[in-house]
């Protein structure tokens, strides 16, 4: 199957007073259309700056900026800004930013503002677009009368709907979904990953999921990526990431998972993620790695394992 | 703590700031310099002494260094005193002696003095003595004048004013006596012989002459119209200007800051209470009030300063304040300090007020030159400081004295110099540690 | 000691007043609503619920920040006129932003010391000595490393080490913990829930943990209290709460939280509708009644349902177990 997304080796860094942050180093994935993404990893492990990379939104700060992205097989990175403005932000690809709920405006009324994207790219008119605003509205959830209101009428879950309904008005293939519900409440929480999914069904989509809630992201994955100090450490099915991780980083991550239905020892990871201006050399976990040998200092290849699994380390060479 | 010292530290990476600390240490050395060298009661002394402690110096005089500058060769005061003389006494009989005094001026200047006087010092008991004055110049010519009886222990004749001589010569006797004769605008270089013949009527009785030739520039800073010399005011206006910027932005930000921290965490009404105020003050002009106090109560800089002070004490910044401390009394911290047991004046002094002080910093820095300026404002509007030199007080004088109009720009340059400088340093120093502690202002 | 009782709490309401323009009442906002429980020594107990049940507020009146509207807290048995200075100090807090919880123009010695010298505890070494005792329980070691730190230097574990150090600094005898580890990475989180329980049983403290993710729940503490829209509707054990849940609600909340399993991606949940009531209106009767699958009509509707032991130590307040 043609992939839908087709990153090589994609890099962001960014400039900063300390030094050069490598955010985002040489990421190379391929995503099928109808998928399900989920990006895991610690905070700073440049999940986030994965995002911004794909839907070049980039800092004025950035340093690099490098490598290919394929969506169905055309090269977006050749688009100038302008272009890639047009047609593929939020038109191909669109975005639910972390806290997105509250960045919305406090004065407009939220109708309108899930309507900006169609007025913005669609050009349409205001009774066409109205209409959109219903259809989305009716699709995530949020009753058809909370057009009128103002953001802060509305609970935390809703407006968090009302950020995915302008995420898919534009009726993108890809929706980029970082933490979508962390702020959220249990059962909201449960209530937006069902929403979610009968979405992703109903309209075919494909969704990259950036968490670190590993538990609530299993509601949706179908893939799973494991990030970790800018690189991808492990790749593959979800369900094989979450019942079998084999990066010894991976494994660590699942078991200070904890459960609510079984009894296990919960485990945590001793130390730190290194910082991402000056990585360590070699393997970027090998420091609080439980598996490490001599080969660990060099840097570990991507491992094409069974089951189309990758596993950056040295112990499936 | 830690974190100011290491933000001090970190403005030394700006050149700016090292352009502005350098000024700032300037202005300090000035101060320091003034302060040691001429203590308080001795400034005053100086400045208010009038043109008694002054005499020797010439009037609204350049500074010196104006020499190097011009092609001109400018001149400065010349005082010959008795070491300087040949001294001839004869005794003409048993009470009566003559004295001659001979000095010789070497004259190189291309300007004419701006004064000419003669000094005695007599000391007589009933019969005061005679003088008299025989000028020679250079090119042989010889003047005769000055006859006279000089009065009291110490009697000035001052040249320059002597009617009858400036009839005489037909023209004031400090350029006719310089100039040469072929060429009226041009001074006559060489050597001028000053005798003075002195008849004294009793045996104990003495005296001294000094010639005192009034240059035309003076020291480092020239002098004023009161012969006054101005680097004592420049000098001792560092330390004021410095007193009184620091002092009043001081007070202000801390009396402030106090306010808007009281008012934010107690609210209701003593919330209510410190904006009302607030606004009152807001609307209550600062400066009609100065000029009240200066008009009607005292002039002093330090009760100008009290008043400044007590009328800002909850000063327009107070809304400001009260925003950032609305936002703090909510963060957890300050939770916790009330879960073991702080109460009210703690958490306000140790919990709230030094979270703003990174913040207050710059500010404070910021408003040190606009008090330095109005100090100086109200100096010029004639409310400043009567016993004190300060720079305002230098520019109120030149302006009232028509510095500009009469060409003496040094005496306007010079305080209005430091005191921009003064405003330049602390500007360039409050905007870097703006950049410091308010990070979101730093380019990337 | 064990089943002794350290803190009960009977009928605790805490109403904020609503005005209008400062001035106009306009209602209260029940945030704490008729509340008992019991903690006994050394035991820990979770406050689970969803965020505006009333359950941040809860912890704030049992710390003494807020005074009660009604209702009596009884400390060690005797009853608390007044939340002073006293009871504060028998109370430790650990709060859910480690670096907010921490004045960041502190160094940690100056924090830890604080309380003390707030509570005018010991001589200038005791303190001293005391604060090196505290930073080795939390494992901040070597203690010379972390003592003149400042909180930003610190990575957020160690920050909430900090803040747990701080809250024992004082003996106290309860802990109440309001998120503990919600704002740090799930790595982490294992590691300060574990060093919590450490320390509390190592110093039998009665811990009060209040938190929305049950799944953190049945490793650190003993019994489990759920509240929903300002009352406690269920209470018991951690297992027979998980294995067995009675309120409809407990149900809901129980169904709803994932564990990571593959399976997931190809389920829908069965969420209950609705949102929570506002507390400034709360629903007559049953305040679930309007999102209850088993609403019973003309009862939960209407009246308050009591609360019933069903067994030994599981309590419930729901109709369905009359």
């Amino acid at each position: 199957m043609e992939p839908l997304l087709r990153v090589e080796d994609l890099r962001l860094y960014f400039r900063t007073t300390k030094g050069i942050v490598q955010a985002v180093d040489g990421v190379s994935f391929e995503l099928a259309p109808r998928t399900a993404m989920v990006v895991v990893g610690e905070s700073g492990c440049g999940k986030s700056s994965l995002a911004k990379a794909i839907l070049r939104l980039l800092p004025r700060n950035t340093h690099t900026y490098s490598g290919k992205i394929f969506l169905d097989g055309t090269d977006v990175m050749a688009l100038n800004d302008e272009q890639f403005r047009r047609e593929v932000r939020w038109k191909r690809i669109s975005y639910v930013a972390q806290a997105a709920m509250n960045a919305l405006n406090p004065v407009i009324k939220v109708g309108t503002q899930v309507a900006e994207p169609l007025f913005i790219h669609n050009n349409l008119t205001k009774s066409e677009a109205v209409n959109r605003v219903v259809e989305a509205f009716q699709l995530v959830g949020v009753p058809v009368d909370f057009v009128d209101r103002y953001p802060f009428e509305l609970s935390g879950g809703m407006r968090q709907r009302v950020v995915i309904a302008m995420a898919l008005i534009t009726s993108p293939q890809l929706v980029i979904l970082d933490e979508p519900t962390s702020a959220l409440d249990v059962l909201t929480q449960a209530n937006i990953m069902n929403s979610l999914k009968r979405i992703r069904e109903e309209l075919e989509l494909t969704y990259i999921l950036i968490t670190h809630d590993i538990s609530t992201s299993s509601e949706l994955a179908l893939d799973a990526m494991v990030m970790y100090a800018g690189q991808i450490v492990e790749l593959g099915k979800a369900g094989h990431f979450f019942l079998e991780p084999l990066h010894p980083y991976s494994q660590k991550l699942m078991a200070s998972v904890p459960t609510l239905r079984e009894d296990k020892d919960l485990e945590f990871i001793p130390g730190q993620p290194p910082s991402l201006i000056n990585p360590p050399t070699g393997c970027r976990f090998a420091p609080r790695c439980p598996k490490r040998f001599t080969t660990c200092e060099k840097e570990p290849p991507m491992v094409e394992y069974k089951d189309g699994r990758k596993i950056k380390c040295h112990l499936y060479v | 703590m830690r974190g100011l010292l290491a933000a001090l530290k970190e403005i030394t990476r700006y050149p700016s700031a090292m352009v502005g600390l350098f000024i700032l240490a300037f202005i300090l050395a000035l101060a320091a310099y003034a302060v040691i060298t001429i203590p308080y009661g001795e400034a005053i002394r100086l400045w208010r002494g009038g043109e008694a402690t002054w005499r020797y110096n010439p009037r609204t005089a350049a500074p010196a260094w104006i020499d190097y500058l011009t092609p001109k060769k400018l001149l400065r005061t010349v005082i010959l005193g008795p070491e300087d003389a040949q001294k001839e006494v004869k005794v003409l009989s048993e009470r009566t002696r003559r004295l001659i005094f001979t000095y010789t001026l070497d004259y190189e200047a291309d300007v004419f003095p701006s004064e000419l006087a003669v000094v005695f010092k007599s000391q007589y008991e009933k019969k005061p003595p005679r003088v008299e004055v025989i000028w020679r110049t250079p090119d042989g010519r010889e003047f005769s004048f000055g006859r006279q009886i000089p009065s009291g222990k110490v009697h000035w004749y001052t040249v320059s004013q002597d009617r009858d001589l400036i009839a005489s010569l037909r023209g004031a006797p400090e350029e006719v006596l310089f100039q040469d004769p072929n060429a009226p605008e041009k001074t006559l270089k060489g050597i001028h012989t000053i005798t003075i013949k002195a008849y004294v009527f009793e045996p104990e009785a003495d005296l001294e002459a000094e010639v005192v030739v009034y240059g035309t520039v003076y020291g480092i800073a020239g002098t004023d119209h009161l012969r006054r010399d101005i680097w004592v005011a420049l000098l001792w206006g560092a330390p004021i200007a410095l007193a009184f910027g620091l002092g009043a932005s001081f007070g202000i930000t801390i009396s402030s800051i106090v306010f808007a921290a009281i008012g934010a965490w107690f609210g209701g009404w003593v919330d209510a209470v410190v904006q009302r105020l607030t606004e009152i003050r807001m609307v209550i002009p600062t400066l009609p009030i100065l000029i009240m106090v200066g008009l009607f109560y005292s002039k002093s800089i330090w009760v100008i300063l009290a008043v400044l002070i007590g009328l800002n004490l909850i000063e327009s910044t107070v809304k400001q304040y009260r925003a950032v401390f609305l936002q703090e009394k909510r963060t957890p911290y300050i939770e916790a300090a009330r879960s073991y047991g702080a109460r009210h004046l703690r958490i306000i002094f140790r919990y709230l007020i030094p979270r703003v002080i990174p913040w207050v910093i710059p500010s404070f820095v910021l408003a040190v030159p606009a008090y330095v300026f109005l100090e100086a404002s109200l100096s010029v509007l004639g409310l400043g400081d009567p016993v004190l030199p300060t720079w305002g007080k230098l520019l109120s004088d030149a302006f009232s004295h028509g510095a500009l109009y009469h060409g003496y720009y040094y005496w306007v340059l010079e305080p209005a110099f430091l005191l921009m400088l003064t405003g330049f340093g602390f500007t360039l120093i409050g905007y870097t540690l703006d950049k410091v502690f308010n990070p979101k202002l730093r380019e990337i | 000691m064990q089943d002794q009782v350290l803190i009960s709490v009977r009928n605790l309401h805490k109403w904020f007043e609503l005005r209008k323009w400062g001035f106009i009442h306009v209602g209260f906002v029940r945030a704490v609503d008729g509340v008992d429980f019991d903690i006994r020594h050394g035991e820990a107990v979770t406050f689970v619920g969803e965020s505006g049940c009333g359950k941040s507020t809860l912890a704030r009146t049992i710390l003494g920040l807020y005074q009660p509207t009604k209702g009596e807290i009884l400390f060690q048995g005797k009853k608390l006129q007044k939340l002073g200075r006293w009871y504060r100090a028998q109370v430790g807090y650990i709060q859910q932003d480690p670096y907010g919880a921490l004045p960041p123009f502190m160094n940690v010695r100056r924090i830890l010391l604080e309380p003390m010298v707030i509570n005018r505890r010991g001589t200038r070494t005791e303190r001293e000595r005391r604060i090196r005792e505290v930073l080795e329980e939390v494992k901040l070691t070597p203690v010379e490393d972390f003592i003149g730190k400042f909180p930003h230097m610190l990575s957020g574990g160690q920050q909430q080490r900090v803040v747990i150090a701080r809250s024992i600094v004082l003996n106290p005898k309860l802990l109440v913990a309001d998120e503990p580890v919600s704002m740090l990475d799930a790595s982490v989180r294992v590691e300060i829930l574990q060093l919590l329980r450490g320390v509390q049983e190592a110093h039998q403290l009665g811990v009060a943990y209040i938190t929305h993710d049950l799944s953190t729940v049945r490793y650190f503490s003993e019994r489990i209290f759920v509240m929903y829209a300002a009352k406690l509707v269920e209470k018991a054990p951690v297992k027979e709460l998980i294995s067995n849940p009675l309120h409809p609600y407990t149900q809901a909340l129980l169904d709803a939280i994932p564990d990571p399993d593959p399976e997931n991606a190809h389920k829908f949940k069965e969420v209950p509708p609705g949102e929570p009531p506002s507390l400034l209106n709360p629903p007559p009767g049953c305040r679930f009644h309007p999102r209850c699958k088993h609403l019973i009509e003309g009862l939960c509707d209407q009246e308050v349902p009591p609360e019933f032991e069903v067994k030994p130590g599981h309590y419930v307040s729901c109709w369905l177990y009359k």
